[in-house]
């Protein structure tokens, strides 16, 4: 495996409560590459996700054991600034969620709340929102609300609001499940775009969509990683009888 | 025997009736206190200084009253009672402290409104006089304000638990502190729910006659600036008085149809903010 | 850890805002038995909640009459507003089409927002007059009218949180019950009111609380008047069991004469007794007792709703 690792999960456990819901995952993100990570729905994918920006910190219950280093720093040390870490790993949500506000503000809300000064906040938004090819769709019209465009662009802007922080890592988790066939084609194409700039994590349940876009694919299966490899490898010669099972669709 | 049939059309009749009750019971108390009302009311009843105890003139210092009062009390009650709904939703899981502070708002929104009266009068005119002077706005307005402060938690407390999870989650993956979460998306979402608690709070402390009876003064005076320790007249006791000692009726209905446009108006204009709020950020 | 550390500061600032209510309700509660503390240095509890006489001038603080009194016209109010409250919550959740809820529904808001004063005005004026023409009365000041102005007075509360439980009841029994071939009125009456009758129940509960506690409508209506009617007197001076039963069948004569309440005594005597004297004291410990009535009907309510939700799911 050629490039330079960007995250580095080691031994990562994760409890919700009780429940024993990660079980000793080890993995190598690649930058500037797209990682997937497919597998049945309850088998720990997002979950892992929400792990390395911490927004797992957000739910009452949980203990994680283990490290996630991001560039050689453990995202679990104890004086780790969650808030400098979010903004260095942007997320984009399975259901569209933009703001109650207008497109413009959508994209200022993160520049703003890190301090970027107003002067160069409609620069950045304009940037942002080409980077998520929605600038032709929306350039004229930046003050009317989010939430009165489609699903689609509400997504892309989603994305673009994660853009406008200039994260090093965007995380997508399902970003296209609540998306019609145009949309998430739109949103595939901008992935390949967005890979020459950021490092991408994405969480899916469609193995088309995972074959699709990702250069290496994790199989998730019942809180454990059950095999990781380049992608193309990984669907035409799994190692694993459990991966071979899932991607010719025997069970998931 | 009636068959199955008939005594169902005969119930559903008895449904349709009730409700229909209500409604002209609405319209026969509003029609006759409006049409009363009005025959007292013009430019001058507004505007004016009352004459010969009440019975002559304007009935100006008792509107003015009933708004610095209830001015005094919002400004006591609504920043109380959002930061508590902050606290409830945002910073406390569900436990016993909650609870308690949930059993305290609920018990005090049961507590009538002369037992108000009474503790408002017990606290400030006793023990507080040389503080707040007796009868004067401040002791008023404060009353009012303790009467209200239930309704206001509670509609913050349910606009604030109406903004939906993936908006917070939104702001926190883009690296926003809790405290700007709070402060830049989850207030701003619930402000029409917290200004329709507001509203109703603002229509309920202007209606209210009880808690402050002793609080206020029948001789007709306006108060001066900086208000909190002037005396004040207010509607509602100057509409009791009037009936009670039955010094004009008519002029008592002419307060009421002032009463009731102030509570009506302000009611309309929650609605109107609030629907304009709401499609400037509907989901 | 800056960050954290503001955090923490807003959550304490937060915590200590949000004591207020409790902190009022203790205050409530201390500055009211505080003042009335000093009416039993003087007089037993049972001389202040069973006497029948109320007369300052000598001495005689009773509070029974008031209670009585405030007791029938609840009780008369209930008769008038159940009926009438349940069958439009069942109108609103079941029956009604959507233009009639839409009328409907800000005309029970408009009810609950008028204040009481004005009911009171309305009640003096119009049903009092109405009932003393209509039934040839001395005086329309009466318990009657004091009932159907407080019946409307209780209406919107249990309307609405009747008709949030009725609502609640899943559509899956409704669409059960009409499947097997039961009428509507079979269903509400076998299957949804059933389940809806705590939340019912509980609305109920709240309008007694609103209904005891009311002041200003009721002392413009009863006319004030603080004699037990001769015959309640009478009667409870003889000690026999059966004497309950007698008072209940005077019940419709007693509904057309004056009375005073809890709430219209606290109110009215208030100015004439002297700050800190015992007459003083004895109108606290009257809202004592309103406080009371009022917090265990809200909590015993509160009980209800909250159980009866969580049968439901």
């Amino acid at each position: 495996m050629d490039a330079v690792n960007e995250i580095e999960v080691r031994n990562l456990n994760l409890w919700y409560t009780d429940n024993h819901a990660l079980r000793d995952i080890n993995l190598d993100i690649k930058k500037n590459k797209i990682t997937a990570l497919i597998g049945p729905s309850g088998c720990g994918k997002s979950t892992f996700l929400r792990c390395i920006n911490r927004m797992n910190d957000l739910i009452d219950g949980v203990r994680v054991e283990g490290e996630i280093l991001l560039n050689g720093n453990n995202v679990y040390d104890k004086n780790v600034d969650v808030v400098g870490l979010r903004k260095k790993i942007g997320q984009v949500f399975q259901k569209p969620n933009p703001f109650p506000m207008t497109i413009y503000d959508n994209i200022a809300y993160g520049p703003r709340i890190h301090g970027v000064s107003s002067g160069e906040i409609d620069d950045l938004v304009e940037e942002s929102l080409k980077a998520a090819a929605l600038w032709g769709e929306v350039s004229d019209r930046l003050k009317i609300p989010a939430l009165e465009l489609s699903g689609g662009q509400q997504q892309r802007l989603c994305i673009a609001r994660a853009l406008a922080v200039k994260p090093e890592v965007i995380l997508f988790d399902e970003p296209c499940s609540a998306l019609d066939p145009i949309s998430t084609h739109k949103i595939e194409d901008l992935l390949q775009e967005l890979k020459k700039q950021y490092t991408i994590v994405i969480v899916t349940h469609n193995m088309q969509q995972a074959a699709r876009v990702s250069d290496y694919t994790g199989f998730f299966l019942l809180g454990e990683m059950i095999e990781y490899n380049r992608t193309r490898i990984l669907f035409e010669n799994p190692q694993k009888k459990e991966t071979e099972d899932y991607i010719t669709g025997r069970f998931g | 025997m009636i068959s199955s049939k008939t005594t169902n059309k005969i119930m559903k009749g008895v449904f349709w009736i009730s409700a229909s009750l209500i409604i002209i019971i609405l319209f026969l108390i509003l029609g006759y206190v409006f049409s009363e009302g009005i025959t007292a009311l013009d430019y001058s009843f507004i505007t004016e200084m009352p004459k010969d105890n009440w019975r002559e003139g304007g009935i100006y210092p008792a509107i003015i009253g009933t708004l610095i009062l209830v001015a005094v009390a919002l400004l006591f009650a609504v920043p109380l009672g959002v930061l508590t709904g902050v606290y409830l939703v945002e910073f406390r899981r569900e436990d016993k402290l909650t609870q308690c502070i949930r059993v305290s708002v609920d018990s005090l929104n049961a507590v009538p409104s002369i037992v108000f009266g009474l503790f408002g009068l017990s606290l400030f005119f006793y023990y507080l006089r040389d503080l707040t002077g007796g009868p004067t706005i401040l002791s008023g307005g404060l009353t009012l304000g303790f009467m209200i402060l239930p309704t206001i938690i509670r509609t913050s407390e349910v606009a604030l638990r109406s903004v939906p999870l993936s908006e917070k989650l939104g702001s926190y993956a883009l690296g926003a502190t809790k405290l700007q979460t709070i402060s830049r998306i989850i207030i701003p979402s619930s402000i029409p729910g917290i200004i329709t608690g507001v509203i109703l709070g603002f229509g309920r402390a202007a209606g209210e006659t009880a808690p402050i009876i002793f609080m206020v003064v029948l001789n007709p005076v306006l108060p001066g600036f900086p208000y909190l320790f002037s005396q004040c007249n207010a509607l509602t006791t100057q509409i009791y008085y009037l009936t009670s000692e039955a010094v004009s009726i008519e002029r008592a209905f002419g307060m009421a149809f002032v009463l009731i446009s102030i509570i009506l108006i302000s009611n309309y204009f929650a609605r109107l903010i609030n629907k304009y709020m709401a499609r400037n950020i509907k989901r | 850890m800056n960050n954290q550390k503001k955090e923490e500061i807003v959550k304490h600032t937060l915590f200590i805002f949000s004591t207020t209510a409790s902190l009022l309700l203790i205050l409530i509660i201390v500055f009211l038995f505080n003042e009335a503390g000093r009416l039993f240095t003087e007089i037993s509890i049972l001389d202040f909640l069973l006497g029948t006489e109320w007369n300052p001038g000598k001495g005689l603080y009773g509070a029974f009459p008031f209670m009585f009194f405030s007791l029938i016209v609840t009780a008369g109010a209930l008769l008038i507003a159940i009926p009438l409250g349940v069958s439009c919550a069942i109108f609103l959740a079941e029956i009604a089409p959507s233009w009639a809820r839409d009328i409907t529904r800000p005309v029970i808001e408009l009810l609950a927002g008028i204040p009481s004063i004005i009911y009171g005005l309305f009640g003096l004026v119009i049903i009092v007059r109405f009932v003393k023409i209509t039934l040839e009365l001395a005086t329309g000041e009466t318990l009657l009218v004091g009932s159907i102005i407080l019946a409307i007075m209780i209406l919107p509360i249990i309307i609405s949180i009747s008709q949030d439980s009725i609502e609640s009841v899943p559509g899956s029994f409704k669409k059960g019950s009409l499947a097997m071939g039961a009428t509507e009125w079979q269903t509400l009456r076998k299957i949804i009111i059933p389940a809806a009758l705590p939340g019912i129940f509980a609305g109920v509960i709240l309008g007694v609380g609103r209904a005891i506690g009311e002041t200003m409508a009721v002392v413009l209506v009863l006319g004030n008047s603080e004699n037990l009617p001769h015959l309640v007197k009478q009667l409870l001076g003889e000690q026999a069991a059966g004497n309950v039963i007698q008072i209940i069948n005077q019940i419709p004569e007693i509904m057309l004469k004056p009375g005073e309440a809890l709430t219209s005594a606290i109110l009215l005597e208030m100015g004439p007794a002297e700050v800190g004297g015992i007459h003083y004291s004895a109108l606290f410990a009257m809202g004592v007792l309103l406080f009371i009535i009022t917090f265990i009907l809200s909590v015993s309510s509160n009980i209800i709703l909250s159980k009866s939700q969580i049968n439901l799911k």
